[in-house]
C-alpha cells in the first residue's frame, strides 16, 4: 500500500488538503494519506506533499526549525526519486530563491526566482485571489485530462519566474503571465490550490497520487 | 483573466442555519453542509459562513461544521463571526476554514490583522467592514450587528487594514442590508478604489442587476449575497449567465 505524506509544518490549512486527498485515494487512486510532523514517516513515504501558506520566508523558517525535515524530503526526492508536489508557497520553495520582504534561498530544485506579480493594468487587484483560467504550456503526466481553459483557484501576490521555460507546465494571466503549474524530474508544484479547485483540482490530485516517474 | 466571483453567505448559530434554505430539495434545510454541498455542486465560487452567535460555549459547533464541510466541498470556505485573536484563525484555519474573518476585533485594535496576517499569511485573513452612510459621501462604521457606532471612517479604516495585512475586505452596507435595494454603490467603489486588495461587496442585493452594479459601478471583486440564492429568488446559474451577459468574466462550470 503506496503512503503519501502531507508535511505539516505549521503553515496554513492542511485539513482541507488531506480531505482532496483522501477523496482521490479512496475513488480509485489508492494507498494512505497521513498527515506528518516526522522525517521518519517521510523517508517511508511513496509520495510527498509540501503545502504552505503565507510569506516565503517564516515559510522556509519554519521548515528549517523541523530537525531533520529538509534532509528527509532532499534524501526522498532528490536521491530516491521519489514523486513531490508543492503547493502554493510549498510550491515557491522550490525555486532557487524567493523575494518576498527579503531574499531567502528555496530549495533549488528548479531555476528561478519568486517575485511579485505586477499587472501592467494598474486596476487589477494584487493578491491575484480567485478563480483563473490555465493554459497547458508543457505535457505533463500530473496535468493528464486538463486542459486549457480550465479554472482553478489562486490566492497568492508572488509567483515563480522560472529559468527554463521547459520547466514551465502552465501559467494563468493576470495583467500578464503568471505561473500556475512548473515541473521537472519527479519534482511538480501549483500556485493554485488544487484541494479548492473542485474539477480540475481534484483530477489533478489523483494523477499525482497514480503518477509513477 | 481573473473572475468574478460569487459568493452565497449562510448565517449560522449553534451549527444550523439560522435562516430558512429552500432553493433545493434539502432532506435537512438546517444543517449547513448540505446547503454548502447544493452550493458547491451549482458552481457558487466561494462559501462563508458567518456565526452570528459566537461565544466560547458553541464555538465547538463551528469547528465541527468547517469540518464536515472541508470534508464535502473542494473550494474556498470563509468562517467570520466572533473571531477575535489569531489563536481563533488558527483553530478555524485547523478545524477546515480557507479564509478567516475579522470584524469587531480589528475595529478595537487593528494590530490584530497584523499579528494575524504575520503567522497566518494575508491570503487567509478577510476584514468584514460594516458601514453606514452618516453624510453623502461619509460612511461610518459600525459593530455589534450594526448597533454601536464606532466614529471611525470606512475608507480610512479599510486603508489601515490593507496597510496592515488583510487580504481582502468584505463590505457591507448597513443601510441597505435585508432591503433587496442593491448595494450602497457610492461606498463600494470609495473603498474598492482606496485599496490594491479585493473588495467583496455585500448588503442590499434584491436583483440581478444589483449584482451587475456592484462589479461595474462599485468595483467590487466579488459579490456576495444570502436571501436571493436561499429563497430560490435565483440560482447561482443564473446570476452567473446575467452577469457574463453584462460582459463580467465569470467562471461557468
Amino acid at each position: 500500500m503506496s503512503l503519501t505524506v502531507l508535511i505539516d509544518y505549521d503553515s496554513g490549512n492542511l485539513h482541507s488538503a488531506e480531505k482532496a486527498f483522501q477523496r482521490m485515494a479512496l475513488e480509485g487512486a489508492g494507498g494512505t494519506i497521513e498527515v506528518t510532523t516526522d522525517p521518519d514517516r517521510v523517508a517511508k513515504a511513496d509520495r510527498i506533499v509540501l503545502p504552505g501558506d503565507g510569506a516565503f520566508p517564516a515559510c522556509r523558517r519554519a521548515l528549517d526549525a523541523q530537525t531533520g525535515m529538509v534532509e528527509a524530503i532532499t534524501e526522498a526526492v532528490r536521491i530516491k526519486g521519489r514523486p513531490f508536489l508543492g503547493i502554493c508557497v510549498g510550491m515557491q520553495l522550490l525555486a532557487t530563491r524567493g523575494l518576498e520582504y527579503e531574499p531567502t534561498p528555496g530549495l533549488a530544485w528548479i531555476g528561478g526566482e519568486i517575485t511579485r506579480i505586477t499587472p501592467s493594468d494598474p486596476s487589477l487587484k494584487v493578491p491575484h485571489m480567485g478563480w483563473n483560467v490555465l493554459t497547458l504550456d508543457n505535457c505533463h503526466p500530473v496535468t493528464e485530462g486538463l486542459q486549457t481553459g480550465d479554472h482553478a483557484y489562486f490566492v497568492h501576490s508572488y509567483h515563480m519566474q522560472v529559468a527554463d521555460p521547459a520547466h514551465l507546465i502552465a501559467h494563468t494571466d493576470h495583467g500578464g503571465p503568471v505561473t500556475a503549474i512548473v515541473g521537472a524530474d519527479t519534482v511538480i508544484g501549483t500556485q493554485f490550490h488544487p484541494e479548492k479547485s473542485q474539477t480540475a483540482g481534484l483530477r489533478l490530485i489523483a494523477n499525482f497520487l497514480n503518477w509513477a516517474p | 483573466m481573473l473572475k468574478t466571483r460569487i459568493i452565497p453567505c449562510l448565517d449560522v448559530a449553534d451549527g444550523r442555519v439560522v435562516k430558512g434554505v429552500n432553493f433545493v430539495d434539502l432532506v435537512d434545510a438546517g444543517d449547513p453542509v448540505d446547503a454548502a454541498i447544493a452550493y458547491d455542486a451549482a458552481g457558487a465560487d466561494e462559501l462563508c459562513f458567518l456565526d452570528i452567535n459566537a461565544t466560547h460555549e458553541n464555538r465547538g459547533t463551528l469547528y465541527d461544521l468547517a469540518t464536515r464541510t472541508a470534508e464535502h466541498c473542494f473550494m474556498p470556505l470563509t468562517i467570520g463571526g466572533g473571531v477575535r485573536t489569531p489563536e481563533d484563525v488558527r483553530n478555524l484555519l485547523l478545524a477546515g476554514a480557507d479564509k478567516v474573518s475579522f470584524n469587531s476585533a480589528a475595529v478595537a485594535d487593528p494590530d490584530v490583522v497584523a499579528r494575524a496576517a504575520d503567522r497566518f499569511g494575508s491570503q487567509c485573513i478577510v476584514v468584514a467592514i460594516d458601514a453606514k452612510t452618516t453624510s453623502p459621501g461619509k460612511w461610518e462604521i459600525f459593530t455589534h450587528g450594526g448597533r454601536k457606532p464606532t466614529g471611525i471612517d470606512a475608507v480610512a479604516f479599510a486603508r489601515t487594514v490593507a496597510a496592515k495585512g488583510a487580504g481582502e475586505i468584505l463590505l457591507t452596507s448597513m443601510d441597505r442590508d435585508g432591503t433587496k435595494s442593491g448595494f450602497n454603490l457610492p461606498l463600494t467603489r470609495a473603498v474598492a478604489d482606496a485599496v490594491t486588495i479585493p473588495v467583496i461587496a455585500s448588503g442590499g442585493v434584491g436583483t440581478l442587476d444589483h449584482l451587475v452594479e456592484g462589479v461595474i459601478e462599485g468595483h467590487a471583486s466579488a459579490v456576495l449575497a444570502a436571501s436571493i440564492f436561499h429563497f430560490g429568488t435565483f440560482t447561482i446559474g443564473q446570476a452567473k449567465s446575467h452577469m457574463a451577459a453584462a460582459g463580467i468574466p465569470v467562471r461557468l462550470t
